[in-house]
């Protein structure tokens, strides 16, 4: 049962490529006809591919973040998942991700399939998305976000999950989820697009969409065995100090590169995600000195992810002093977010919802109030300069996602409950999923 | 023959080490342990959640020695180890039937 199905997948696989390839010789002959290509910047090109190189190395440092807050013989299937998705959704969104997520518009809604097998998606710029670096410039750099987000949504419910499900689910949720939220927003003709709705570098389309399925997901899962009675301590701090920080280095190709073009854009981005990471790395130690009378190691490094994370959508359209406040109230609120799960009694075992629902929500609404044309032309004026129109439409994004990831996460979850269970066994969850996953171990001594 | 056994907190273990050497111990065997005694663990704050760790670290320390010598190493361990605070530990005497040098098959106290 278990072969067939994994000879079904590669042979589909493989399959598919063949279709591919025959699409490619199509392409080739229509770009030797189109002539001269449009004008590429170099320096352009040269900051979208690094920016495309940064943003996917968080996604092994994500699981370096993950990997060291689980207990030790979780380690391998903490870190395991993050691999599995650069693998799985790279080739995805190659064959249709990229598609659905930018190919021209049904209603929208969704891209349709024109660019399967990245049919038509080529070395010339498209000017709807960037005009100055090659197409697949642009699509590969978007790939590594399609891959990073359901990575991050996987921490709601580390140490538990089946492979099989996860693997299924991930597919599936990047197809159904991350793909139309993606063309909402970033597609042209998406709809939230259209109504003038912004997000930079994504606080809607990774972090609001990772942090509301992580919700739905915590509680479809359930609780971790042992929660709240056995002690659940990290298993290795250093490892999740060193992904945190491999992090915010990706960061800046993250919200940087989201220019998709070197310049006066790309440094304001950049400047501000730095000043927003550092602000809720401050604050959030500091609320934790206060209540818990110790600043933590791990205090400072998630309010560091939570700055970032919250400045994701707003980072190209807003000045550096509302990086500040933003990064500082981030720190704040994330923590009370990741605090706030004990009264509501879900196990989001690594603070997806707190850190990335929270910290995407309130970025995505703090473009409302401190989104100043002075920065960028092709934003729009928040609040404070002016425009309190702006505040309704991201409201309204920022609603209908929340709604849109919780309820096609929760069914989808639902039915892989049903058809295939959703947890390992209570003796394979004992053991830990290294062993009963993967039959390997961490470490040996 | 008596076999000392102490639990100790482990940033002592070197002292107790060099103590006992300075009084003719000649081998011991440590060991990484984890208990509770009235120090009853520490709390640990991750994320705003608490634990409660209950086995605290230690280390045991392991001697055999000579009738006549047992005073003098209980003693030796208790000062060396001791800080005076909550949590420095408990030593234990049990006698020893028989010990081996199986290198040799040497017996009794002349494998020590």
């Amino acid at each position: 049962m278990k072969r067939t199905f994994i000879i079904f997948v590669v042979a589909g696989l493989i399959g598919l490529s063949f279709l591919v390839y025959s699409a490619s010789i199509v392409l080739a002959q229509d770009q030797a006809k189109m002539g001269a290509p449009a004008k590429i910047d170099t320096g352009d090109t040269a900051w979208i591919l690094m920016s495309a190189a940064l943003v996917m190395f968080m996604t092994p440092g994500l699981a370096l973040f993950y990997g060291g807050m689980v207990r030790g013989k979780n380690v391998l299937g903490t870190i395991m998942q993050s691999f599995v998705i650069i693998a799985l959704i790279s080739v995805q969104w190659m064959l249709f991700g990229y598609s659905l997520s930018f190919g021209p518009t049904v209603g929208g809604i969704i891209g349709d399939l024109s660019w399967f097998g990245l049919k038509d998606v080529g070395l010339t710029p498209n000017p709807d998305y960037a005009g100055t670096v090659p197409h697949q410039a642009f699509m590969i750099y978007q790939a590594m976000f399609a891959i990073i987000t359901p990575a991050l949504l996987m921490g709601a419910v580390a140490e538990r999950m089946k492979f099989k499900a996860f693997f299924i689910f991930t597919l599936l949720w990047s197809t159904l989820v991350y793909d139309p939220i993606a063309h909402w927003v970033w597609g042209t003709g998406g709809w939230i697009r259209k109504m003038g709705g912004l997000d930079f570098a994504g606080g809607i389309v990774v972090h609001i969409s990772s942090g509301v399925s992580a919700l739905a997901a915590a509680i479809l899962m359930g609780k971790r065995k042992g929660f709240g009675t056995e002690p659940m301590a990290p298993h290795s701090l250093p490892m999740t100090i060193a992904g945190a920080g491999i992090l915010w280095f990706g960061w800046f190709g993250f919200n940087a590169g989201s220019a998709i073009a070197a310049g006066m854009l790309s440094t304001s981005a950049f400047v501000v995600t730095h000043i927003a990471g550092a602000a809720g790395a401050l604050s959030w130690a500091l609320v934790e000195w206060v209540y818990k009378g110790k600043p933590t190691t791990l205090g400072i490094v998630s309010g560091a992810v939570a700055g970032l994370a919250t400045i994701t959508p707003a980072a190209g359209f807003v000045p550096p002093w509302a990086a500040l406040f933003i990064g500082l109230t981030a720190g704040v609120f994330c923590y009370v977010g990741v605090v706030s799960k004990n009264k509501f009694g879900y196990d989001d075992s690594l603070d997806v919802v707190g850190i990335h629902g929270v910290g995407g929500t309130w970025g995505a609404m703090a473009i409302g109030l401190f989104a100043t044309k002075g920065i960028n032309e092709a934003g729009n004026n928040g609040l404070f300069f002016g425009n309190p129109d702006l505040i309704g439409v991201q409201a309204l994004a920022v609603i209908v996602t929340w709604a849109y990831a919780f309820g096609v996460t929760f069914i989808l979850l639902k039915v892989l409950d049903w058809t295939m269970g959703l947890r390992v066994s209570g003796e394979e969850e004992d053991s830990g999923l290294d062993l009963s996953q993967h039959n390997e171990t961490g470490y040996n001594f | 023959m008596k076999k000392v056994e102490a639990i100790i907190k482990p940033f002592k273990l070197d002292e107790v080490k060099t103590a006992l050497s300075a009084v003719a111990v000649q081998g011991m065997t440590v060991t990484e342990v984890r208990g509770f005694g009235r120090q009853k663990g520490h709390k640990e704050v991750y994320r705003g959640a608490e634990y409660v760790v209950e086995l605290v670290p230690k280390v045991k320390i392991e001697v055999v020695v000579p009738d006549q010598a047992v005073t003098r190493v209980v003693e030796t361990i208790a000062k060396a180890a001791k800080t005076g605070k909550i949590g420095d530990g408990k030593i234990f005497v049990i006698p020893v039937e028989e010990a081996v040098r199986i290198r040799t098959g040497e017996r009794g106290e002349g494998a020590l």
